[in-house]
């Protein structure tokens, strides 16, 4: 098991939940709680998939799951702000409607080969001792953008003008509206970027991270991992990342670990068709649960939550007299 | 000012009509502004008053009337909109993101800066508007470590910064001790002196007769007065106009010998929501068959006093009722000590919403025959309960199964009130029992408050009212900071003295 | 600012016949939605949605092979809308319900019955057995909950893939039978009675599989009611999940009722595992469950939560189940399950809101033009 190979392959696969996570994280730090990512994630998939088998371009495969997700967020957003539904209910239905729909468009792409997306170098930066090889050879271009997504959102949250509304009416969006800000329009805008990005990150699977079309196993509970590391991370885009890198990591390990015949020299109970490796399986998914009560507790000690207006639908107060 | 020959209007508003589903809360109403004077709103709660100046702000659209601003004619599709005609609303319940700083406020909603937020340059900008006006506020604190007076200076700030030539002001002394109101009057009068103009909402006679130059009273949605000058009127006018007949309630107050102690708090210590010390060492008493009123302003701890009697909150110290220790017991413990508590929040925490009156009504006896039995409930006996309640309090509702959530605030006191009294409890805790009503309910709650001390029970009262709190208590005990600073007899109270002791005036007091 | 302006204004009052109209219209719009998607990838959607009815209500056989599918999917309805009532978002039903098949199976498979047991003891053993696991599985998150603060959504959705994973590892490993991705066959004392075992008497049960496991969801679903309509627990759950501001100030302790009602929530889903596996299965497989802990979650929605119309429910999706498996494409049914949840929610929502539609003249700031009154 070559050590540098196995976390630049994590950082990879870590590149699908930073996606996932911080458009989840502008959808929430608006105030919408967005449970759908893993059908967004599903359709951007097979979306991109698709659109890649038929037109050979991995592009425009990338384009249109974005966009597939976009338009169940917005959907989402629609129910959830304008309708006033339940933005619980409304994120399991989108999951359901996400995952099924994906189902039904994925029928037959299973065996299909299609043109996945371009891997780079960077030249000086893979040079660099240590992270180097890791962080900068042969990445996916999309593990490039994830790199710069994250201090970018960072940057607009904490230190521009539009990211003070966007605080703001996740917070307290009485307050903004009286100052004018469009409330709604502006959730609608956050809620259906955290679904395109959701969309690529479905994309980033199949057309570059681990490229093939697998029916229900190709998100495998991915989008709610990406769920819990926005609690994990408190809504912050850069612990997010660390986190999302991290469970990269751990994915790619258990992957690997199934490969090697002896660790320290004693067999490998793990090997595939051993009936143990099933707890290893088990890892990531415990590993959720154990990061989402950390991130609990975090919060609690540091009082600070989520966004305190994080669910509930935005109503003008109609009957001021 | 220039010499004209009329004085000029800031605003005119003419003929405005405004319904929400089920009431019409602006009926062709007429409304004008000099330039330069403070000019107060004034009606009882549901009047109407704060419609109107919402859809001067730009927050609500009127179905019908014409506004003009310095004579032009306008339409505010936004309360952006209004503040770019130089118009500001500071509303009753502050709209301040709570974990933001105050310069953060003050920016939110602006178009500059243009994208980068320059801290720096933005607080120095802050804090020179705020000291020409005045006021004393510290940019960079965060609003929730801010005292409800200072967010007030903040919500005047915001208005003042994007350059607002009117302001308008709702209920604004709700939260402000006596003293802090003269400052803010104060505030406004120098306003005034540089040519901006004031208009304040308010349901206190006496506060409009001493700050403004006119007044207009509203009704049930109407004008009954209009931009009457308030120098030569009389509160007894004013209240003739607001409520249509001479009002200044009478209270039968009999005089009851208390009996023993019920309500026994000593040396509690408390924290708040945020952690940070809210009750630093009270105590106080209560008897049966007295009422004993908290005066406080908003944020003192008189919520999280309440809290901790009715075991919503931990402490330590030590609270017995009836001689019985009850400090961190469950809610449940001490209900079955017989207390019984009128909460702040009548609408999420006094009631449930989306069930039904009969529930909402049995919620305090639910375990309890008759309507308990072996670990069923009993639905017949618990509507034939419920009717009985509605009927003897007159909370008005199409049926038992009516959701609690479509009454109005005056039956939903009712219902809260009906549901505790029926404990027959020995101690009372009510927390701003008539927020929010109309003089009607206003009155039947200090009857039935009344009655239940002459029964016997004891009551802690805690009030933003001072003249309510006045008016009802045996003694009253100024709660400052988190402790008892001061205690009264009710009767013949020296009003000055206690305004004093609410905004920490004893400490000025113990150092001169 | 646009010309029309659609506003929502909350309704006084909901006619009881509104609301169960917008149920069957949000269902109705639902499959007509799912029709044209199916169309839309070159199936025949009205051939698929007949061949549907025809497979799960066409003849006595299939009628019985439907409530066979139904079975579990009462039990984890229940499951999920005992729990949702109080707000508590119960997403694990699918782990519980693989959990008690286990356990159920952990009573036949490790030997803890001696051979030879009668019916009459194994079968209450594995049902105890199953509630047991289930319970457990649900409890977890539930003390999470209730002492963390952790979101119980996260927590039961990990649990769920947790749980496959625990099944695979049996099933391929330790009860594996010869190799293959299923345990042996449980004896015949492990089989909860059905229909077809008394052929002998009434001829005409011959090859009807419905068992006992159905019984056992209606008595749950009549105790269910019991207790949230007309138990003072059942009040405490009702008035938790309106107001959890309101429950604490009447005293009513929370955090013993999240642990509590996701201990029962999880039994029940735990119970229809046994079943599943005791009456219909009769082994533990990997792919005991399609989803039926999913499909619980919209089956309550669907209920509005209320345990009668949960079996109604119930019925109606085990006919989608139980013929959907021969519609091509394969996903099909679990996007119109998918779908109906969305109408289901906008359809709620045009019951508890007037929709109004106002036009207004555009406002130009020089010339005032008074709005048009709705």
């Amino acid at each position: 098991m070559d050590l540098t190979l196995v976390l630049a392959a994590g950082i990879a696969a870590g590149t699908v939940l930073v996606f996932a996570a911080v458009g989840e994280i502008f959808a929430e730090r608006a105030g919408v709680l967005n449970l759908g990512v893993e059908g967004m994630m599903l359709m951007g998939a097979v979306a991109g998939f698709s659109t890649s088998a038929a037109t050979a371009n991995p592009w425009l495969g990338v384009a249109v799951a974005m966009v597939a997700g976009g338009l169940l967020a917005l959907l989402h957003a629609v129910v959830t702000i304008h309708l006033r539904a339940d933005q619980v209910v409304s994120g399991l239905a989108l999951t359901f409607l996400g995952t099924g729909l994906a189902r039904v468009l994925g029928e037959g792409l299973t065996n299909r080969q299609v043109t996945t997306l371009p891997h780079l170098t960077i030249p000086l930066l893979a040079e660099i001792p240590l992270a180097g090889p890791i962080l900068f050879r042969d990445q996916s271009i999309l593990t490039y953008v994830g790199f710069i997504l994250v201090p970018l959102a960072w940057f607009w949250i904490e230190r521009t003008r539009p990211g003070l509304h966007l605080r703001a009416i996740g917070e307290y969006p009485a307050a903004a509206d009286a100052q004018g800000i469009g409330v709604y329009r502006l959730r609608y805008v956050y809620v259906v970027f955290g679904g395109l990005l959701a969309g690529l990150a479905g994309a980033a699977i199949t057309l570059a991270i681990s490229p093939g079309w697998f029916g229900d196993q190709t998100v495998n509970g991915r989008g709610w991992i990406a769920v819990g590391l926005v609690i994990f991370a408190r809504w912050n885009p850069i612990r997010v990342a660390i986190g999302a890198y991290l469970f990269g990591a751990i994915f790619r390990f258990i992957i690997d670990v199934q490969g090697v015949h002896s660790i320290f020299g004693i067999e490998n109970p793990f090997l595939p068709g051993r009936s143990a490796t099933f707890f290893l399986e088990m890892l990531p998914y415990l590993f959720v649960v154990v990061v989402v009560i950390l991130g609990r507790r975090a919060s609690a000690r540091q009082r600070i939550g989520a966004p305190a207006a994080l669910g509930t639908p935005y109503v003008r107060g109609e009957r001021g007299v | 000012m220039s010499a004209v020959a009329a004085p000029a209007l800031a605003i005119e508003a003419r003929g405005i009509v405004k319904s929400f589903p089920g009431v019409l809360a602006n009926d062709h109403v007429d409304f004008d502004l000099r330039r330069g004077e403070v000019h107060a709103l004034l009606g009882e709660n549901g009047a109407g008053k704060s419609t109107l100046m919402n859809i001067l702000a730009g927050l609500y659209q009127p179905d019908a009337g014409e506004i003009l601003i310095d004579g032009a004619a306008v339409t505010f599709g936004s309360p952006r909109d209004a503040i770019a005609a130089g118009l500001g609303m500071v509303h009753q319940h502050f709209t301040l993101v709570p974990s933001q700083t105050v310069t953060e406020n003050v920016l939110l909603g602006l178009d500059r800066p243009r994208f980068l937020l320059h801290e720096r340059r933005s607080e120095a900008e802050v804090a020179a508007l705020a000291t020409r006006f005045g006021m004393r506020v510290d940019p960079r604190a965060r609003i929730w470590q801010l005292s409800v007076g200072e967010q007030q200076r903040v919500e005047i700030l915001k208005m003042l910064y994007r350059g607002a030539r009117i302001l308008i002001m709702d209920e604004p002394t709700a939260v402000l001790a006596p003293q802090e109101a003269l400052e803010l009057f104060e505030t406004l009068r120098s306003m005034t002196r540089e040519g901006r103009s004031v208009v304040f909402i308010s349901h206190k006679l006496g506060e409009v007769l001493a700050i403004a130059d006119r007044v207009t009273v509203m009704r049930r949605g109407v004008v009954t007065a209009a931009g009457l000058p308030t120098a030569g009127a009389t509160r007894a006018d004013l209240a003739r106009l607001m409520v249509g007949r001479s009002v200044l309630e009478s209270l039968d107050r009999v005089a009851v010998t208390p009996g023993d102690v019920v309500l026994a708090v000593d040396g509690v210590r408390a924290t708040n929501d945020r952690g940070l010390p809210a009750l630093r060492d009270v105590s106080l008493d209560v008897r049966a068959g007295e009422i004993v009123g908290i005066a406080a302003v908003a944020g003192n701890g008189q919520s999280e006093l309440a809290e901790v009697i009715t075991g919503l909150r931990p402490c330590s110290g030590s609270v017995r009722i009836a001689g019985e220790a009850v400090a961190n017991e469950s809610a449940g413990t001490v209900i079955a000590r017989g207390v019984a508590h009128i909460p702040e929040d009548r609408s999420t925490v006094g009631s449930a919403p989306n069930l039904s009156l009969t529930d909402n009504l049995i919620m305090k006896r639910y375990r309890d025959a008759p309507v308990a039995r072996g670990w069923l409930m009993d639905e017949a006996t618990a509507r034939t309960i419920a009717a009985r309640l509605k009927d003897a309090y007159a909370i008005s509702a199409p049926s038992v199964d009516t959701q609690a959530r479509l009454l109005s605030g005056g039956n939903l006191q009712r219902l809260i009130l009906a549901r505790e009294i029926e404990t027959k409890p020995g101690l009372l805790i009510a927390v701003q029992p008539t927020r929010g009503l109309d003089v009607g309910a206003i009155e039947s709650v200090h009857r039935l408050l009344l009655a239940l001390r002459q029964n016997g029970t004891a009551i802690l009262l805690i009030s933003e009212e001072l003249d309510e709190v006045l008016a009802l208590s045996d003694r009253v005990d100024v709660l400052y900071e988190g402790r008892v600073v001061g205690t009264f007899p009710a009767a013949d109270a020296d009003v000055g003295r206690i305004g004093l002791l609410m905004t920490g005036g004893a400490d000025e007091e113990a150092a001169s | 600012m646009s010309p029309v302006t659609i506003r929502l204004e909350p309704r006084i009052a909901t006619p009881r016949w509104l609301s169960a109209a917008a149920t069957v219209g949000a269902v109705a719009v639902a499959l007509v939605i799912s029709g044209a998607i199916i169309a839309f990838v070159g199936g025949d959607p009205v051939r698929s949605y007949l061949h549907i009815l025809n497979a799960s209500f066409g003849s006595i056989g299939v009628l019985s092979d439907t409530l066979v599918k139904a079975t579990p999917l009462i039990l984890t309805g229940l499951a999920c809308a005992l729990a949702f009532r109080m707000r508590l978002w119960n997403i694990g039903a699918e782990g519980q319900f693989l959990l008690g098949a286990w356990g159920a199976s952990a009573v036949v498979l490790t030997g803890v019955v001696p051979a030879g047991a009668p019916a009459i003891i194994v079968l209450p053993l594995m049902m105890a057995a199953g509630m047991l696991a289930g319970a457990v599985w649900g409890v977890i998150p539930g003390i999470l909950r209730a002492r963390l603060g952790v979101n119980e959504i996260i927590t039961t959705l990990m649990l769920n893939y947790v749980a496959l994973f625990w099944i695979q590892f049996w099933v391929f490993g330790p009860w594996s039978e010869s190799g293959f991705q299923q345990t042996k066959a449980f004896p015949r004392e492990a089989w909860m009675p059905r229909l077809t075992d008394l052929s002998d008497v009434v001829p005409a049960f011959g090859g009807l599989t419905v068992h006992l496991g159905l019984v056992l969801g209606l008595v749950a679903a009549g105790i269910v009611w019991l207790i949230l309509e007309r138990s003072q627990w059942g009040y405490e759950i009702r008035l938790i999940g309106d107001s959890p501001r309101a429950a604490r100030y009447a005293g009513i302790d929370i955090a013993r009722n999240l642990i509590v009602v996701f201990a029962v929530s999880g039994a029940l889903a735990g119970l229809a595992g046994m079943s599943e596996v005791s009456g219909s299965v009769h082994r533990l497989q990997d792919r005991i469950s399609p989803g039926y802990g999913f499909t619980a979650i919209i089956i309550a929605y669907l209920a509005k939560f209320h345990p009668g119309r949960v079996v109604v429910a119930a019925i109606l999706f085990g006919a989608l189940i139980l013929a959907g498996r021969e519609i091509q494409p394969s996903g099909v049914p679990a996007m119109i399950q998918g779908i109906i949840l969305f109408a289901l929610i906008v359809s709620d929502t045009l019951v508890r809101y007037r929709v109004r539609v106002e036009r207004r003249a555009p406002a130009a700031p020089a010339t005032p033009e008074p709005a048009v009154p709705a």
